[in-house]
């Protein structure tokens, strides 16, 4: 395990975040979310692309970079940062690690040189109630002649309602809550029967829920082996968490130093507010969190690129402790700035809606938790 | 220099091997037991006569202080040979040889601060385990604020004449010597105090222990009455003696938050969710049934693995040789909470089975847990309370101004 970056990702580190701060500015979101578009940034999508940050993780036979996740982490923290609107943990992270993890070498040369690219992305369905779930799969894929045909709902798909394609997790057998069962699936945007409802979603990065009815795919469109999805979805959510616990960080770290900041320039009784104890015990305790969920996501980083056979735990770890992370110190956030917390002119509330959109996706605190004490055989 | 060539550290290692093959005796090789830790001194009753062979051995080659200078009685060895001893006294499972604040604490600081004549006459016994030492910091009215401290001490001449009391002196009753800080200049707050060393025997000196409410005793008040000390004892300059202490506070944290927190460790006690599956029970799933007490559990054994892995990068980063100052300045914080809930959670999990005291009806792990939940209660107190701790992050580390 490696606690300490390379040179090279160093470099990819400083470019992330010099993009994030220069190129998608926490006012770009206000300015997308007033203008209506919902998360949507096919300009911002485009310079990211240029950078190569979708080909991140995609091996070079397929025209990525091929740097793998600690080089990922890097670039999700940065988007973290600034809250910013993205499809990378959809597309660059989730989609391109089911594929990479299951996909058939057809399925591979038609769909990672183009996430790789930024040319389409691609959006990963799998819950289907308010909690994450990924076991609790009720929409069927029928076994019809030649292919398949779904028939059921996914709820809250970030980014679906821009992806050019979805991977969707559908049962071929057994019943909701099995492993054994689920299966992968490949499905267009624009296929018969598939209808894709955006929703404005609080953090204004907006959503989707997905509606298959009757949607027939071909067999060649089943990623991995029928009814053994699980053994590929799993360890793509576990690369998911790790990502988006990354991009946690990311806006806990930011958040925190703006309220550095405003204990250091508030004043109130004649006294920078950063002068009370009971203030500045609060920030040194939030200061003790970051440094020991940074310490848990750069192993669960590293752990992937090492192929560590703990990753599953390192994931849980890294997703639980992120997410109480962000969640303390968005509130903070907020009730350190006092009345100007509570205006939309001032970002703290922005980041305290991205921060419950962050701990929710792919499973919150206690989700984890109760994965974590069962690998622990408790 | 010449030694770092891999070719001599190859030599430097078999020579150890072979030499503690011959010198290390068996039952020096097998876990640590409670009662015979050794820590020196006149008082030392070596419960394990090997323990007594042992110490002799490793005090006469110096690797008591591996890296301290031959000519002060140390191993004179330097960091790469230091590291290859302690490899292999790791690779037979040797006992160390000598538990001793001389050793972490007082040693290091003599040797920066101390002159020829006190390192050549103090260092060569704490060496070898001969002197115990103790430290006289603490006083009634000067806790987290030490350098309110007010024993007296006075210029008589051809000696200091100290009057005063401490508290918190661990193990005074068993300590051959103390070094002290002492108020030397009134009207002076940090730069009035100075660092003194004397002999336990001196007439007026008196320790009485102070029983804990875990029962135990490892600290004593300890009282000063027209103590005569030789001025040659004086450790530093005079009124200079904040510096030392502020060196010696360092020394005392990272021996705490570098695993030294007693309670738990090699005794027998199994981690908590052992204890919940045993005393609470588990559903058909295997999880433990008390869905609360589990997760809070987890909660804790997640912030455990944090914190080892924060010891391990703020380790990578010195190497690297990025700056460390951020990790380093919470880890006590994070160590002391991380131990008492540990604590907390093992006596819960254990229920009615964790409220003994002594005596039969009881395991001795139970026991053994019920008194460390009680002894860790003083983790978040000693060497610098919690609060102090989040002092010094939110001024040193973010920066934040004091009241004007």
């Amino acid at each position: 395990m490696s606690f300490v970056l390379s040179e090279d990702q160093q470099m990819l580190r400083d470019t992330a975040m010099a993009f994030a701060r220069d190129e998608m500015p926490v006012t770009r979101l206000r300015e997308l979310r007033d203008g209506g578009a919902n998360g949507v940034d096919a300009d911002t999508r485009g310079k990211l692309a240029e950078l190569g940050f979708f080909g991140v993780l995609v091996p070079e036979e397929h025209d990525g970079v091929g740097l793998g996740m600690v080089a990922m982490g890097q670039i999700m923290e940065a988007q973290g940062r600034t809250i910013a609107a993205t499809p990378l943990l959809q597309s660059a992270v989730l989609s391109a690690s089911t594929l990479i993890l299951g996909g058939s070498e057809a399925q591979k040369a038609e769909w990672l040189p183009k996430i790789a690219s930024g040319e389409a992305t691609m959006a990963v369905a799998v819950d289907e109630g308010t909690h994450h779930a990924p076991l609790n799969i009720a929409t069927e894929a029928e076994r019809n002649g030649q292919g398949y045909t779904l028939n059921g709902a996914k709820r809250y798909v970030t980014d679906g309602h821009h992806a050019d394609a979805f991977i969707v997790a559908a049962r071929t057998f057994g019943e909701a809550g099995q492993a054994h069962g689920i299966s992968l699936f490949l499905i267009p945007s624009d296929a018969n029967g598939l209808t894709v409802q955006a929703l404005n979603t609080v953090d204004s990065h907006g959503a989707a829920h997905l509606h298959l009815e009757d949607v027939a795919v071909g067999e060649d469109h089943v990623i991995g082996a029928v009814d053994a999805g699980w053994e590929i979805l799993e360890p793509a959510l576990d690369r998911g968490r790790i990502a988006l616990a990354a991009e946690a960080l990311g806006s806990a770290q930011a958040a925190f130093d703006m309220t550095l900041e405003y204990l250091q320039t508030r004043k109130q009784f004649g006294q920078l507010i950063g002068s009370f104890q009971s203030l500045q015990h609060r920030a040194a305790k939030m200061f003790t969190e970051l440094e020991l969920t940074r310490s848990c996501i750069a192993a669960a980083l590293s752990g992937v690129d090492e192929n560590r056979n703990d990753i599953a735990e390192l994931a849980s770890l890294a997703k639980a402790k992120a997410s109480d992370l962000i969640h303390l110190v968005s509130n903070e956030t907020v009730q350190f700035h006092g009345g100007i917390g509570m205006t939309d002119a001032h970002d703290s509330g922005l980041y305290m809606k991205r921060a419950r959109v962050q701990e929710a996706l792919l499973g919150g605190a206690s989700y984890h938790r109760d994965r974590y004490a069962k690998l622990n055989g408790f | 220099m010449a030694f770092d060539a891999p070719e001599e550290l190859d030599d430097f290692r078999t020579e150890v091997r072979d030499w503690l093959e011959a010198n290390c005796p068996a039952s020096m090789r097998t876990p640590m037991k409670d009662d015979e830790i050794v820590w020196g001194g006149k008082r030392e009753k070596f419960k394990n006569p090997d323990s007594k062979v042992w110490l002799e051995r490793m005090g006469d080659k110096g690797w008591t202080a591996p890296e301290w200078p031959a000519e002060y009685g140390g191993g004179g060895l330097n960091k790469a040979q230091a590291r290859v001893l302690q490899q292999e006294l790791r690779r037979i499972r040797a006992r160390p040889a000598l538990f001793s604040f001389g050793l972490w604490m007082f040693g290091p600081a003599l040797l920066e601060f101390g002159n020829d004549e006190q390192k050549k006459r103090f260092i060569p016994d704490i060496v070898k385990g001969k002197t115990r030492w103790c430290q006289g910091y603490s006083e009634p009215g000067a806790g987290s604020d030490l350098a309110g401290l007010q024993t007296k001490c006075e210029d008589q001449g051809d000696h200091w004449l100290i009057n005063g009391q401490k508290v918190w002196t661990s193990y005074a009753d068993q300590a051959d010597w103390i070094f002290c800080l002492v108020r030397t200049d009134k009207t002076v707050k940090h730069e009035g105090i100075s660092f003194l060393v004397f002999d336990m025997e001196t007439e007026g000196v008196e320790a009485r222990p102070i029983k804990l409410i875990s029962g135990s005793s490892p600290f004593c008040e300890t009282f000063f009455t027209d103590v005569k000390v030789p001025k040659d004892q004086l450790v530093g300059k005079l009124n200079g003696g904040w510096t030392i202490a502020k060196r010696l506070l360092q020394f005392e944290r990272s021996s705490i938050s570098a695993g030294g927190f007693g309670g738990t460790g090699g005794s027998g006690i199994l981690p908590p969710q052992e204890y919940a599956k045993q005393h609470v029970g588990v559903d058909e799933t295997g999880r433990v049934s008390d869905g609360d007490l589990r997760a809070r559990i987890t909660e804790h054994l997640m912030y455990a693995k944090a914190f080892s892995f924060t010891v391990q990068r703020s380790t990578e980063e010195a190497k690297a040789g990025q700056e460390v100052g951020h990790t380093a300045s919470i880890m006590k914080y994070a160590a002391a909470k991380m131990n008492q809930d540990k604590c907390e959670l093992l006596v819960e999990a254990l229920g009615t089975d964790g409220l003994g005291w002594d005596g039969d009806g009881f395991a001795e792990d139970a026991k053994k847990a019920t008194r460390g939940w009680l002894r860790s209660k003083g983790n978040s107190i000693e060497g610098g309370t919690s609060e102090i701790n989040l002092n010094v992050v939110a001024k040193r580390v973010l920066g934040l101004r004091d009241h004007q």
